[in-house]
């Protein structure tokens, strides 16, 4: 046993070592862990910002240009003004995702009291902006014409005083939002392809040959492969949370770090054995990326770590209960911005634990047979 | 100087390493020339200069009277030269048929069909290659691939064909036969020059001429005779080892000593060993025993079963029928004290090329349990036997063929085993370092008592061992010691006894073979900008190829499916079923009114009621509430009473975008909540000073599906065939059928156009499959025109696999191909062509990166003929830049792949 543990480590240095030598590997942890984090964050959002509308004035009075000033960056670009003929036209050519069209003697229907009707045509085929941003635009509405009323007659008060105040993220930031993610799918795409071309690599060159007429059996292998590559993605993952995430972009991280790392260090279990068992499906390293890259991108976009679970049919989020992923999503959501315990993340650990097991037995099972089926 | 090849000052360098360095060399017309040395020497450079596949860096190479680096003769001369490159096989089409090749071969030449099918009937009835055209050639042994090579070469009847190690790695039987068909080929073309590069010495004595080349140089040139005799050697190996410099030829020579006493004891005994692949019998009922001490030798071609049969006996394999025992113990691959007792050898290289000669002696002897410092005192010892002291800070991806094969046999004794199974550890090597390699062997043989079981395809290396047993196509011809082998059947030499029991098993009488006649002479085809019948050899080939393929065949039907069904549920902006709870402190009439607001509505799901905030917040950390909505005490009252109660919401604001949406649709649900309370009481409220009309335009339900959908199809219209298509080109760099290329007439735009319309096919298949995917299960159907979005899909296609075929021409191996395509093309399509940000709200850098990448253009088309009811009158300017962009990545790729290796 003593042995054996000695076999695992000695074969996991090694493993470190194979990596260190390998630029492009190294380059592609760091850069992704680094670089990728940081410009997704900054780069790619989903909040209303930059929003192109335009305005059709008929009325041209003091209330519709107040409309047109009070619509501003960040949310918005400066509006820009058309004629009421053009609408079908630039919303064809997706221009603009709004349309105003504010009517003839609008100010004046509205001070007397005749509730005109203003138009919002919405590019409802730009779903990032259409439904947020409308609801922006009716705020911009009510504050510029509640403005000009209230120099005409006191507020009328509402019958309730709404307040709505969000929790964990209380400006409802999404840099807070998109970089912790990140760091999360990186997890899964790094360690899948690190640990299928290390045993990939390994077959192609004849090593793993070498080292089974050696007292080492498949097992140790596998689980030097895994706790080696597991290892270096967990420290990659680890620092790039403290220094890129809560350091560069200053995103609290509510709960506790050390709960994250150990949750981690169960998932690379389960994602370190799914990417050798991938791997054990395949002849070469192209058949790996071609049939790793659509499970990544499943993997990833139907965890929960984009759109949340509940916006997906049933029968779908059922499949993806089999995807460790999907577990590993929901527990780090609820630690990193929510704070919670081992008390709240239990069920996921345990079915983590469970699907990284299975994949562990069957990758095991796969390892001789795969081998034996090279001719040589 | 004068001939059919004439290379004046000739270097060339890979890197800071001569291949070449001044060769000045005139080889003779009309006659068999051979290039001789071993691995490494500069031999296939040498050839690749000569046949014009490969870019000249210094000095001059002229060829059949012309300046290779003049464009037009190096076209006018590739229909007259055929060119072999190394490799079994390597530029065949292993999925193809023995027909299939030789067709596309034929194709190239521009010959048509009757008489195409002329020339193939009679090379494959004079090559004994007949009975076999419809079988593949990746499933032909060694020396049937040698055979269909060269009629590959020969379709064209070509003045100088260039074979580089055509039998390297072949049976002697296949061998022999090779030679003989090429002299027959040569006697009815007398005319024809050869030119053959070999690492077997006893080959070239029949050739005409010669040249000795070593470390990059000429040694000497002349006929067999010549040579011999200016070096006063009776063999060419002789000759070759006394030619190279003196510190190379220094210790060379093996002695084998005579067995000491036969000890009886049995170190392996294999019983009937049989190993089956499927269908395919590798290894076929093999039995022998090997003596303790004996050096026993294995010999046969590439893929007889020798390999097979080794890793059975080292437990890599399990037998399908019959045993092993090693030592009188039955082998069993999960004991691992056997394996203590084996060293073990593969025949390529399979040490850690990222370690050091020392760290991975080091490795072994931690692998095997050695105590540490015993394990210091025995790697001291065979870095001394070894003579590796120098280089043991080395990466052995450094060091030359010969030390590397030092290095594996001091690992495999590392730990003092007493067998050692070696898989043809000397080939490739050449011949000095193999008789170094053989005195450690008999050193380890008779003075330690080590049994050796060596494979090998070098008689000479045969001749050394105690006793033999002659391997073919699976099973063990015959066991002896060579002598008795070649007395056996009346032979000199030891080959012509192995050829004689090969041809007593041999698969085809080669005898019957069609003397070569001479076919109608058809004219060649001159070589135009673009011939439709390169083009389509071309793309017929691709197809069939890939229709073969399983692997990529799925990915390019299933993968934009799978990965659609994917996009389609997981980018969602949608909010439905919300789950939420209520804490409702006032039990009033008033408050369980205001709490209804969000009932019956689908984008609200109640969970539960409660009275207790605590709970609620619990629910929203542990994710099972979204928001909860908290109605104060006294709330009935005060609102009747006017003061305007304050009502509590509270959003888990996790994912942003989701809690913005969320509190829209809360403050709406609230707001008319109320007003209808309002109107129930007859109260006017504030806001109705004017109203908002909104018009959710295209998508009047504002769901995801028919926003996503459209550039979900734009997407995988890129990522798919731009990945196939980068595969398709690397495959052949990585395959080496890109050979074909550089040695044919087949032009830069018929290469990569051919390569190309398969898979815009294969990619409008997976159009039409989302096509369907898109109305039947995300109900969204194509609203405008039906043919500007068929159209616009085309156009975009040859730019995304014209983009693809870019990629591929400046990657070296398929999966740098596989993740540039995918990483070059995701970043514009998503981010910057309005998937998920409109591009109206781009600007500067982001706005310029989505024009200058197609997606962005079909982009248009697709939601516009889906989602916008557009047509042609609104796209025709999408379609013409998506054709542009097609036309500029062929192009571009025309221009970045040259006819020419570097």
């Amino acid at each position: 046993m003593r042995q054996r543990l000695a076999t695992i480590y000695r074969l996991g240095i090694k493993e470190l070592r194979s990596l260190r030598a390998d630029p492009v590997m190294m380059f592609l942890v760091v850069y992704t862990f680094t670089v990728a984090i940081y410009t997704v964050a900054t780069g790619a959002r989903f909040d209303v910002h930059d929003a192109a509308v335009a305005v059709v004035d008929e009325d041209r009075s003091a209330l519709s240009r107040a409309v047109a000033d009070a619509i501003r960056p960040p949310q918005f670009k400066p509006p820009v003004e058309i004629g009421a003929d053009e609408i079908e036209r630039v919303m064809d050519q997706g221009r603009y995702v709004f349309v105003i069209d504010i009517p003839p003697r609008f100010e004046a229907d509205v001070l007397a009291g005749r509730a005109p009707e203003v138009q919002i045509n919405i590019d409802a085929t730009a779903m990032t902006q259409a439904g947020n941003g409308l609801a922006y635009l009716r705020g911009v509405l009510s504050d510029t014409i509640g403005d000009r009323l209230r120099h005409e007659a006191p507020a009328a008060a509402g019958a309730v005083d709404l307040v709505t105040r969000a929790r964990f993220n209380a400006n409802l930031a999404s840099e807070w939002f998109t970089p912790v993610m990140q760091v999360i799918n990186n997890i899964t795409i790094l360690t899948v392809i690190l640990t299928g071309a290390a045993f990939i690599r390994e077959r192609e060159h004849g090593t793993i040959e070498h080292l089974l007429v050696m007292p080492v059996r498949p097992i140790d292998i596998l689980l030097s492969k895994v706790w080696a590559n597991g290892l270096v993605i967990v420290i990659a993952a680890t620092l790039s949370l403290l220094l890129v995430v809560r350091g560069l972009l200053g995103v609290p991280l509510a709960g506790s770090v050390a709960l994250f790392i150990a949750t981690s260090v169960l998932y690379e279990f389960s994602i370190a054995t799914m990417g050798i068992l991938i791997a054990t499906f395949t002849s070469s390293m192209p058949q790996f990326g071609l049939l790793a890259l659509p499970i990544l991108i499943m993997m990833n976009l139907l965890s929960g770590s984009t759109t949340p679970m509940e916006s997906m049919p049933v029968w779908l989020q059922g499949v993806m209960q089999l995807s460790p992923s999907t577990h590993f999503v929901a527990a780090s959501q609820a630690i990193l911005y929510r704070g919670a315990g081992v008390a709240v993340i239990w069920p996921s650990l345990l079915a983590m634990a469970g699907i990284g097991a299975l994949f562990f037995v069957v990758a095991a099972s796969r390892f001789r047979k795969t081998l034996s089926a090279m001719r040589g | 100087m004068e001939g059919v090849a004439v290379l004046e000052g000739v270097g060339h360098r890979y890197g800071s390493v001569a291949a070449l360095a001044g060769v000045d060399l005139a080889i003779p017309a009309g006659c068999m020339a051979g290039l001789i040395g071993p691995d490494g020497v500069g031999k296939s450079t040498l050839l690749a200069l000569i046949a014009g596949v490969r870019k000249g860096q210094a000095g001059r190479v002229t060829v059949l009277g012309g300046d290779m680096t003049d464009r037009r003769h190096r076209q006018a001369s590739l229909t007259r030269i055929a060119y072999m490159p190394q490799g079994l096989g390597r530029n065949l089409y292993p999925t193809l048929s023995i027909f299939e090749n030789l067709d596309f071969f034929g194709r190239l030449f521009g010959q048509r069909r009757a008489e195409r099918e002329a020339r193939i009937a009679e090379l494959v009835a004079a090559t004994g290659l007949a009975p076999f055209v419809d079988r593949p050639a990746g499933k032909l042994s060694g020396g049937m691939k040698q055979k269909l090579s060269l009629c590959c070469a020969l379709i064209h009847d070509p003045d100088l064909l260039i074979l580089d190690e055509p039998t390297t790695g072949v049976d002697p039987l296949s061998r022999r036969q090779f030679w003989d068909l090429i002299d027959r080929i040569r006697a009815r073309r007398p005319g024809m020059s050869t030119l053959v590069a070999t690492a077997y010495m006893e080959e070239a004595e029949r050739f005409d001429w010669i040249a000795a080349m070593d470390d990059g140089k000429v040694l000497a040139t002349g006929s067999p005779a010549e040579i011999r005799a200016k070096t006063a050697t009776a063999t060419l190996e002789a000759a070759f080892i006394s030619l190279l410099p003196d510190d190379k030829s220094a210790a060379a020579g093996v002695v084998v000593p005579p067995r000491p006493g036969d000890g009886g004891d049995i170190a392996i005994e294999a019983t009937g060993l049989t190993c089956r692949f499927g269908a395919f019998t590798a290894v076929d009922n093999v039995s022998f025993r090997i003596e303790r001490g004996e050096i026993f030798g294995f010999l046969g071609s590439n893929g007889c079963g020798k390999t097979t049969t080794m890793k059975m006996l080292t437990g890599l394999l399990s037998p399908t029928e019959g045993e092993a025992r090693l030592f009188g113990q039955v082998l069993d691959a999960d004991d691992m004290s056997t394996r203590r007792r084996v060293g073990y050898m593969s025949q390529s290289f399979s040490l850690y090329g990222e370690l050091t000669v020392l760290q991975n002696l080091e490795l072994h002897a931690q692998l095997f349990h050695l105590e540490p410092e015993f394990a210091k005192k025995r790697i001291r010892e065979v870095l001394g036997d070894f003579d590796l002291v120098d280089v043991r800070h080395s990466l052995p991806d450094d060091l030359p063929l010969g030390i590397r094969q030092r290095l594996q046999l001091a690992a495999a004794v590392l730990h003092g085993p007493d067998m050692l199974i070696l898989d043809e550890p000397t080939s490739g090597v050449d011949p000095v370092a193999r008789d170094q390699f053989w005195r450690f062997l008999v050193d380890l043989a008779r003075n330690k008592g080590v049994t050796i079981f060596i494979s090998t395809h070098f008689m000479n290396e045969a001749e050394r061992c105690d006793r033999i047993s002659l391997m073919h196509a699976g099973k063990v011809l015959a066991v002896g010691t060579p002598a008795e082998l070649a007395a056996s059947k009346g032979s000199a030499r030891l080959e012509d006894a192995f050829i004689a029991y090969l041809e007593a098993v041999a698969e085809a009488p080669d005898g019957a073979e069609a003397p070569v006649a001479d076919v109608a002479e058809a004219g060649g085809q001159a070589s135009r900008l673009f011939s439709p019948l390169r083009w389509f050899a071309y793309a017929r080939r691709e197809t069939m190829e890939i229709l073969r393929d399983p692997i990529r065949l799925a990915f390019a039907f299933f993968a934009p499916v799978l990965l659609m069904i994917t996009f389609g549920y997981g980018i969602s902006f949608d909010v439905e079923d919300l789950p939420y709870a209520v804490v409702d402190q006032d039990q009033s009439r008033e408050s369980r009114a205001i709490l209804d607001a969000f009932e019956g509505s689908h984008s609200f799901e109640l969970k539960s009621r409660l009275t207790d905030p605590a709970a609620a917040e619990a629910g929203l950390r542990n994710g099972t509430l979204k928001f909860y909505v908290e109605v104060p005490p006294n709330f009935g009252r005060d609102l009747l009473a006017g003061r305007a109660p304050e009502i509590g919401v509270w959003i888990d604001g996790a994912m942003p975008f989701r809690a913005e949406t969320t509190r829209s649709y809360v403050r709406a649900a609230i707001a008319q909540r109320m007003a209808a309370i309002a109107a129930d009481q007859g109260v006017t409220l504030s806001g109705d000073a004017y109203s908002v009309v909104s018009r959710f335009r295209y998508n009047q339900s504002f769901k995801s599906a028919p926003a996503i959908v459209p550039g979900v199809v734009m997407l995988m219209l890129v990522l798919i065939p731009a990945m196939m298509t980068a595969v398709g080109v690397v495959r052949e760099k990585e395959t080496g059928s890109i050979a074909n290329f550089r040695s044919t007439p087949v032009t830069r735009l018929e290469f990569l156009t051919g390569k190309q319309a398969p898979y815009v096919v294969i990619s409008v298949g997976s159009f039409v499959l989302m096509l369907i995917l898109a109305t039947l299960l995300f109900d969204v159907p194509v609203k405008g025109s039906f043919l500007a979005l068929a159209g616009g899909t085309f156009a975009y296609l040859l730019s995304t696999t014209g983009f693809g075929l870019l990629v591929s021409c400046f990657t070296r191996s398929q999966l740098a191909a596989i993740f540039a395509t995918a990483i070059i093309s995701i970043i514009p399509a998503v981010n910057f062509s309005g998937l998920l940000v409109p591009v109206s709200s781009l600007s500067g850098g982001g706005r310029l990166f989505g024009l200058a990448f197609p997606a962005g253009w079909y982009q248009q088309i697709s939601v516009g003929a889906f989602t916008k009811s557009l047509g042609w009158t609104d796209l025709w300017m999408n379609h013409l830049m998506l054709a542009a962009f097609g036309l500029v990545f062929i192009i571009a790729a025309m221009l970045a792949l040259p006819k020419q290796e570097r």
